[in-house]
Formats: structure tokens, C-alpha cells, sequence
């Protein structure tokens, strides 16, 4: 089964939410839609589902044209940033309740139900009312009812959003591993592109209302096609910086420059925009090749092993993500480290025009 | 550490004390105290013990009043909450008709009680009043100052009139508060009209429909300045509600020895 998406497009009021928009997902596999707040996603999602219907293109399962086809005559389930449950119904008749309403047998609904329950873990709780339950749980519930549904496509819009922290890491674990064996197409939204790398699988970055690459999660992250991907796909977001080639050498400004590798030979003459991910900016000298950047230390934000340092580059903020908890001195100027082959090359347009060595080499 | 002893918060709390015995504990004592005794006028009081309370517990007067009153407030529930539920669904969810309507529920509610009583014992006079003109007109006998069943469909109108945006407007609110999703969930789910209302739109107006239960048999248990102004209690005892009994009986009859033990056993 394959769900397809040929061109779709959506104008509320005369605003773009979403740009035409082609994109296949495969039977059986875990798809991730990683993008901002306010990037489409969930637009998307109705339009998959067909809760909305696109301005043009089409909507294709299987090949079959499905774009005029309400959601209630699709295979679909959906799960939500909030925990939605029926509030009078007991958990196991939350999780009966689509079934029932499909008008399955009593002994197939209790069987599918004490399965999905017992994936969820709420075999214990399943005479109780949504509201008596915590929030993961109440999640879980909502999780359970999309799953024994067995539909085609189940999408998952923010699912993990209002858990709290251990709760997420919990479910984002369980999660793929549930799902995998149900053989159906799963579409899992989520602003934190931490959260893309550990489900896996393949990932759409979206950015203001266009899929700007799709593909195996790590390839995207790795080879981002443009500096709007990699944007999306790094937090804190990549850091960024004018560079131009002449001669046989690349210049970084600051007097500093990198001698042409690998694929940095076929480089045409000209300017172009250097990216690199804050866990590349480091406070000692590591390489022999490392280039050093003066930038004044602005804030630094220590997250317990790791600390954020936020650095003024000529007035273009640099996040550098370094080990350790560091007491750096504020406002004065300090020595920033960058190896070359953490170095993504963009045109000026934004595309990639050469990818990091590491990746490659990755 | 040594603590400091203040006791002036006292003076922040007495205001509120002398408010609330003023308006309330004071006259419910003078009530309690008019129910066990006895008067000739004069403002001369004997000691009556529970004669009262007997009296107007073993009288059919009272009684009757009780029963005219529960079947009232019990019309109305019945009436105005399916009906503000009804109204409450069928209002725009949001935008400039969403504000109008709002607005146009909310008006019967600023008017107040003697002046809906008025407007409603004009608008169903035969003579001059475009209600009972009409319904004349088409050869019904509808006169409220006659015909008991006449009476107390006036009064029901009325109230219904006068007290079902209030259940409307509560359960707006409660339904305004479902977030869409919930909405998007059932419909994934296929689920009928009647399921949304029953499974979701119900469960989650349950609380503000609790008070607006309240609000509205409290206040029609209540009820005086209508009925009083349209029916007067009549024809004969018809529409005598509690409250009008009372009346009658304190001030009418001055017979406020019993009124007082009845009003205290109601309270009860």
C-alpha cells in the first residue's frame, strides 16, 4: 500500500499553507514530518487524511484517486498533540469504540482490544475514565484506539508534545517499535529534530508550506539539500557564514582559510555560504587543520553535561554546542575552533553545493 | 523568634460580618423567631412552641403550594434545558453572527422581573395584547385570568421566555471549550451526529449543565414577581407558587406565625 501525494496544494483566505507537494509514503514504514511551528505540518496531515480537501493536485492510494473521498470512508487514524479520548467511556470502550462503530464481532473487538491494550500497557486501567488516568496514559489510550483500528495510514501530529520529559523518551522508544509490526504507513510530526533522528525511518523537513527534502532520516540529516533543511534539522538551528573561493583556497574571512579536498577541487571561483552544526564549534584546538574565529561570548546556557555557548561573529550570532560545563567569562572575546571538514558548502541560492567531508565519509 | 501578636485583622472581617448580619443571619432570626410565636397586633408576642410548625405541616394549603411549585420548576427544567442545549448547538461557533446571537440571548436576561411579568400580561390580554388577540382570533379560549391550563402555560412560556438563554448560554460555554480536534477524532472514527453529542458534546458540557440545573430551580423555586404580576396566584389557587403563598399569608392574612414556620420548614 502506498499513499501519494501528486501536487496537492491548500490556500486558506488567500495565504499559502501549503506549496504544491509531491511525496510517496511505503507501506510499512515510519515517516517523520520535521518542521517548525506554523511549517504545514498538520495542514498536511488533514490533507492526508482528508479531513481537508487540496485547492489542485491529488491524493492517490494505491494508484486510486482518493482526493475527493471523505475521511470517514478512508482507512485512517489519527493521534493529537492533546490527549483525545471519549470523556464518558471507560478505556476499553475508548479503544472498542472504532471498532464498534465499524460493526465488528464482540469476540474480535475484546481480542484486538486486550492486545493493543497490553502494547500500551493499560491492561490494569482498563475499566477507568480517561480523566482518571495521567497524561501518559491518557496518551497511551489515544495510541491504543489508532492502532486497533488497523487502518492504512495513522498519523501522529505532535503525539508526545504535552507529555512531560521522561514520559516522551519512554513512549518515543516504544513507539516505532509497536508500530513496526502492524505493516501500515505511519506519518509522525514533530517540531525537534532529535526526535526524527531516534524514531528513524524516513523524514520530510518542511519549511513555510514546502517539503524541502525527503528521504532516509539519516541521508536527510547528513546531506541536507539546501541551508533551509539543514536549518530545519539541526537545534539549535546551523550556524552560517559568507565565504568565497579564489585561487586554490577557500577563505573563511578572519584571515583564515582551508585548502580545496575531495570534492571541494571542482569548486567554481566565487562566493558561497559556509554552514556548520553547533556540536562542530569548539573551544580548543582538536585538529591540526582547525581554523580559529575571534567572537565575543555572549550567554552561555549549561544543560548539565553539555553547555551552549551563543557567539557574536561580526555580528552574526554563532550557537556552539561544546562537553562540559564551562565558566567562560561574558562579553569578552574568546577563540572559536572550526575543523573544515565540519564545513557544509551552499550557494548563494541556499542549495548544497558540497557536503560535509564527515557526512560523506559517514 | 519572638511572633507578634496583631489581632487587628478583626476590623478588615467586620464590615463583611455586619453586611451579611444585617442582610442575611438577622432577618432568617426574625423569621425563626416569628415561627414560634403568637400575635395580636400591637406588637405584642406570646410563646407558641411548635403549634405553628404543626399547623402548617398538617395543612393542605401548604402543601399544595409545595406540590404547584415542584411541578413548576419541574416543567421548566424539563422544557428549558433541552431547549438552551438545542439553541446552544445551533449557535455559530465563532465570527460576526457568533457576537450578534450572543448578544441577543443575553437580552432577556437584563430585564427585569416585574417588567417581563407586564410584557407578558399585555401581550396575552384578548383585548388589547397581539398574544391572546391572536390566539382568539383563531377561535382558541386562551384567557389567563380564567382558564387554569391558560394560566399556567402563560407563566411557563413566560419563564421559558425569560430563562433559557441562561441554560443556553452556559452550554455555548461549555461546548466552546471542546477543543476541534475531538471534533476531527470522531469523525475519523465515523461516528454519527448523535454519537458526537452523546459521547463528546454531552460528557464535556456535564458541568456547566450541573449549574445551570441549579441556577434555574433555585431561582424558579423561588419565583414571586412574575406570576404575581400576570395571574396574581389565580384563577382561584392555580398558580399559587410558594412564594406567593407566603406573601398572601404574611401580609394578606398577617398571619406571620405560620408564614414564618413555613418559610422555615421550605428552607429546610
Amino acid at each position: 500500500m502506498t499513499l501519494t501525494l501528486d501536487g496537492v496544494t491548500k490556500v486558506v483566505n488567500g495565504q499559502t499553507h501549503i506549496h504544491p507537494t509531491t511525496l510517496t509514503l511505503q507501506n510499512g514504514t515510519m515517516n517523520v514530518l520535521l518542521g517548525p511551528t506554523l511549517s504545514g505540518k498538520t495542514s498536511l496531515m488533514r490533507l492526508m487524511a482528508g479531513l481537508d480537501v487540496p485547492q489542485s493536485g491529488r491524493v492517490l492510494w494505491n494508484g486510486e484517486d482518493v482526493t475527493r473521498q471523505r475521511v470517514q470512508d478512508r482507512k485512517v487514524a489519527m493521534v493529537y498533540q492533546q490527549f483525545i479520548n471519549y470523556p464518558s467511556m471507560t478505556v476499553y470502550e475508548n479503544i472498542a469504540s472504532p471498532m464498534r462503530l465499524l460493526g465488528k464481532s464482540r469476540d474480535e473487538i475484546d481480542r484486538a482490544v486486550r492486545k493493543s491494550a497490553e502494547l500500551m500497557k493499560l491492561t490494569p486501567l482498563l475499566d477507568r475514565k480517561p480523566l482518571e488516568l495521567s497524561g501518559g496514559q491518557q496518551q497511551r489510550c489515544a495510541l491504543a484506539r489508532a492502532l486497533v483500528k488497523n487502518a492504512g495510514l495513522v498519523l501522529l501530529d505532535e503525539p508526545l508534545a504535552n507529555l512531560d520529559y521522561k514520559l516522551r523518551e519512554e513512549l518515543r522508544v516504544e513507539i516505532p517499535k509497536i508500530f513496526e509490526e502492524s505493516g501500515s504507513i505511519f506519518l509522525y510530526a514533530t517540531t525537534e529534530p532529535e526526535e526524527a533522528l531516534l524514531l528513524g525511518g524516513n523524514t520530510a523537513t518542511l519549511w513555510e508550506g514546502r517539503v524541502t527534502q525527503f528521504g532516509p532520516t539519516p541521508e536527510v540529516y547528513r546531506q541536507p539539500v539546501d541551508a533551509t533543511t539543514a536549518r530545519v534539522f539541526s537545534d539549535p538551528p546551523m550556524n552560517f557564514m559568507q565565504v568565497s573561493k579564489t585561487g586554490g583556497k577557500l577563505m573563511f574571512g578572519d584571515g583564515q582559510s582551508s585548502p580545496l579536498t575531495g570534492k571541494l577541487r571542482d569548486l567554481a571561483d566565487g562566493r558561497y555560504v559556509a554552514g556548520f552544526r553547533p556540536n562542530h564549534v569548539e573551544l580548543e584546538k582538536h585538529t591540526a587543520d582547525a581554523m580559529v574565529f575571534t567572537a565575543t561570548l555572549d550567554v552561555t546556557e549549561i544543560t548539565g553535561s553539555e553547555t551552549y555557548v551563543h557567539l557574536d561573529h561580526n555580528g552574526v550570532r554563532w550557537v556552539g554546542l561544546v562537553h562540559g560545563v564551562r565558566n567562560l567569562p561574558l562579553g569578552k572575546e574568546i577563540k572559536a575552533y572550526l575543523d573544515p571538514a565540519h564545513v557544509y558548502i551552499f550557494g548563494e541560492d541556499g542549495a548544497l553545493v558540497v557536503p560535509a567531508a564527515y557526512a560523506l565519509a559517514a | 523568634m519572638e511572633k507578634t501578636v496583631n489581632q487587628k485583622a478583626w476590623f478588615l472581617v467586620l464590615p463583611v460580618l455586619l453586611l451579611v448580619a444585617f442582610s442575611a443571619v438577622i432577618p432568617l432570626m426574625t423569621v425563626v423567631n416569628y415561627s414560634v410565636q403568637d400575635t395580636f397586633g400591637n406588637n405584642v408576642f406570646f410563646w407558641a412552641g411548635l403549634e405553628w410548625f404543626t399547623e402548617v405541616l398538617e395543612s393542605d394549603r401548604m402543601w399544595a403550594a409545595l406540590g404547584r411549585q415542584l411541578v413548576f420548576s419541574g416543567i421548566i427544567l424539563a422544557i428549558e434545558l433541552p431547549l438552551g442545549i438545542f439553541v446552544a448547538l445551533n449557535m455559530p461557533k465563532k465570527g460576526f453572527w457568533a457576537s450578534v446571537c450572543l448578544v441577543l440571548m443575553a437580552l432577556p436576561l437584563l430585564i427585569p422581573w416585574n417588567v417581563v411579568g407586564t410584557i407578558w400580561q399585555i401581550f396575552g390580554r384578548v383585548d388589547i395584547g397581539l398574544l391572546g388577540h391572536t390566539l382568539d382570533a383563531f377561535g382558541i379560549d386562551y384567557n389567563y385570568t380564567q382558564g387554569f391550563i391558560a394560566a399556567w402555560a402563560t407563566v411557563i412560556v413566560m419563564d421559558v421566555w425569560h430563562w433559557t438563554s441562561l441554560v443556553a448560554l452556559l452550554a455555548y460555554a461549555g461546548l466552546q471549550s471542546i477543543p476541534d480536534a475531538y471534533y476531527q477524532a470522531a469523525k475519523i472514527d465515523q461516528a454519527s451526529r448523535w454519537k458526537v453529542f452523546r459521547y463528546i458534546e454531552l460528557p464535556k458540557m456535564q458541568g456547566v449543565l450541573m449549574i445551570a440545573i441549579l441556577l434555574r430551580f433555585m431561582d424558579s423555586f423561588m419565583i414571586y414577581t412574575e406570576p404575581f404580576v400576570v395571574t396574581g396566584g389565580g384563577p382561584g389557587n392555580s398558580t399559587t407558587f410558594l412564594s406567593i403563598d407566603l406573601v398572601k399569608m404574611a401580609l394578606g392574612q398577617f398571619d406571620l406565625g405560620p408564614a414564618a414556620a413555613s418559610r422555615s420548614c421550605t428552607s429546610w
